[in-house]
Order: structure tokens, then sequence, then C-alpha cells
């Protein structure tokens, strides 16, 4: 799925880049894509050092576990079968808190171990167990509670109120994090079925 | 606001540090250890990310963002979506910094407090970049076969573009 988007991203630019006559851009594009890419990485890199390592530490001192105890409601619900008390579940637990608090910096290398924990169960390697793949959902949908850039970006606009959405944000993203949860629970017993 | 998660961050660090210290954890060995695994992750994703950012710059280079936008204007009236936020909707799963970008263009051309500004707000508060979580989770580990991820990703930011226009309708009654 994800090589016929890549490709098609990159068909689209160039046949758009001809009829637009933007030719020149998208070749600045190509040439400067990568230095992005690593510019992103080196800026991700200390974040995931960091985390990685403070997670290592909360984990030996008994908070992951407590955290993945206190959010276990939530989390047996979507990640069925899993032991609250397992690596995964605690790295789990650690991303969802760190994104329901809106620390993005944490929550991607939070996430990223928990990924990592679900891989080393995952018995096809090459293939995203349903575990992972509710994860991942869970983490495309904004489960943050209060969003703060946008919040801050309305108050610089000049909006009377700037947190006078958070009641419409909270409402979509539990609607549309459903919708997520239950389409890959739809199309996971679909695919069994066949 | 800001201000919260300025006490959070510093909160949640001591406070794991300072369990730590209370069990007798060897705190700083423990951080290296895990600050080597971080290390290792973000190496790995490097090359899925050159991959994606390149195709998503190229993209936003070639201007295909507003023909796309003009070819999908009958289908964002059909949804109860404002013009003025179709390029944020088409461009959110893709990029952050763009949307982001996009975000503040339409507070200038709209007021925040505008119904334009106020679905674009609730858009951009309740999605996230899509691809980019989708390609580093799964390429930080070589999972390869992401089988029904995509489709129920981009389920939920579909249902999540069209709650946003609704909701803004219902609790503002523009």
């Amino acid at each position: 799925m994800l090589n016929y988007i890549w490709a098609g991203l990159m068909v689209l630019s160039v046949v758009f880049g001809i009829c637009n006559g933007r030719m020149s851009e998208v070749s600045a594009a190509i040439m400067n894509g990568g230095g992005k890419a690593v510019e992103l990485t080196l800026g991700l890199l200390g974040a995931m050092c960091f985390w990685g390592g403070i997670m290592n530490v909360a984990d030996k001192a008994g908070v992951t576990a407590r955290i993945s105890r206190l959010i276990s409601p939530i989390t047996k619900r979507i990640f069925k079968g899993m032991d609250p008390k397992s690596a995964p579940a605690k790295a789990i637990s650690m991303n969802i808190t760190a994104n329901l608090l809106g620390l993005g910096n944490a929550a991607t290398p939070l996430g990223l171990k928990a990924m990592r924990e679900m891989q080393k169960e995952n018995k096809t390697p090459e293939r995203a167990t349903k575990h992972m793949i509710f994860f991942v959902v869970l983490n495309t949908a904004s489960i943050q509670l209060i969003p703060t850039t946008v919040a801050v970006l309305r108050g610089n606009y000049g909006a009377a109120s700037p947190m006078d959405i958070l009641p419409a944000v909270w409402i979509t993203s539990i609607v549309s994090l459903t919708a997520g949860l239950i389409t890959a629970w739809l199309l996971g017993r679909f695919e069994r079925k066949k | 606001m800001a201000q919260l998660s300025d006490y959070l961050l510093p909160i949640l660090v001591g406070a794991a540090v300072l369990f730590a210290l209370f069990k007798g954890v060897a705190s700083f060995d423990v951080f290296g250890g895990g600050a080597k695994e971080g290390f290792e992750t973000t190496i790995k994703l490097l090359p899925t990310l050159v991959g994606l950012i390149t195709a998503v710059e190229m993209f936003k280079a070639s201007g295909g963002l507003d023909v796309l936008v003009h070819a999908l204007s009958p289908v964002a009236k059909a949804l109860g979506l404002p013009q003025e936020v179709m390029p944020l909707a088409l461009l959110r799963p893709i990029s952050g910094g763009g949307s982001l970008a996009i975000l503040e263009s339409i507070f200038q051309d709209n007021a925040p407090d505008s119904f334009a500004g106020r679905v674009a707000s609730v858009m951009m508060g309740s999605t996230e970049t899509t691809f980019y979580a989708v390609a580093a989770y799964f390429g930080a580990v070589g999972v390869k076969q992401i089988r029904y991820t995509v489709p129920a990703a981009l389920t939920a930011d579909l249902v999540g573009f069209v709650m946003s226009a609704l909701t803004v309708r219902l609790l503002f009654g523009v």
C-alpha cells in the first residue's frame, strides 16, 4: 500500500511539475529532500536517545508498570489479550500518556520503543501484527487533550478565545479514532475469512 | 497552556529519576542502555524518511496540491467542508510542517474565528501526519507487510475532516 502511495506521489509530482511549468522547483525538491530527512532525523536523534533512556529508568523504577495499570481499562479493550505487565504494554501506555498530555517530542520515541517491543514478540517479522496495526492507527489519530500549537497560533492571529474549539476537537478526535479502530477491526475479520 | 507543558515535562522526568533513586536503580547506567537503543532505532529510520520526505517535497513543489484542490472541490462541497480548508485536508496526512503553514495562511485570510478558521483549527487539532507515522513506525522495525493499516488510518482522517465541519456547525451555529 505504501509502495503505491509513494510511487503515486513521485509520478504525480513529475506530471504536475510539467503541466504547471514548475520542473525547476521539482528538481530542487529532489536534490534537497534527502537533506531535509537527515535534518529531521538528526533533530529526532537527541530526543530518541533521551526518551529511550528515561523510559528505561522509569521502567526499572516501576513507574511504567504503574502507568500501564492505570490506563489498562482503555488499553485492554483495544489490545485484546495483552498482559498489562508485559514490555509492549508498558511502552504503549507511556506513548498514550505522552500523546494525551501533548508531549509530541516524547510520544514518537516512546511509540517507536513500543513498536520495537511488539516486534520482539512478532513471529512473522515482515508482517504487521494486529496489535501493531491498532497501535499505529491510534497514533495517526490525534488524542491530544489540549492542542497547544493550534491554540497558540489562534491566539497569535487574534482569536477572541483560542481554546473555544476544545470541545469540537475532543468530539472529532474520539469519533475519528473510533472510526479508525472499527475499520481496522472489520478489515481484520474480513482478511481472516479470505 | 504553553506553561502547563512547561511544568509537565520536567516534573515527569524528575519523578521518574526520583523513583529510581528510591529503588536503588543505577539510573545513569540504565539511562545509557535505553539511549543506545533509541539511537539505533533512529538510524534505522533514516532511509525510510529520505524516501518519504523527498516524495512529499516533490509533490509540494510541483503545484499538484492546487490541481487536486480544484479537482476535489465537488467532493468538499458534498462533505460540507468549506473550500478554504481543502488544501489543509489534502496536505495534513503527508506533511506536518506543510499543514501548519497552510493553517497559518487560512488564519491570515479568514481570521481564526471564521467558519473556515474554526474548521481548520479543529482539523489540525484532531488529526496527525498519518503517512509519516505509518512509514516511521513500521520502517523503524522493518515490517514490510502493513496489511490494512493505511485504509483504517485514512478512514479515521476522513471521518475527522467531516466531523470537524460538523462539530463547528453544531457548537458554533454557523
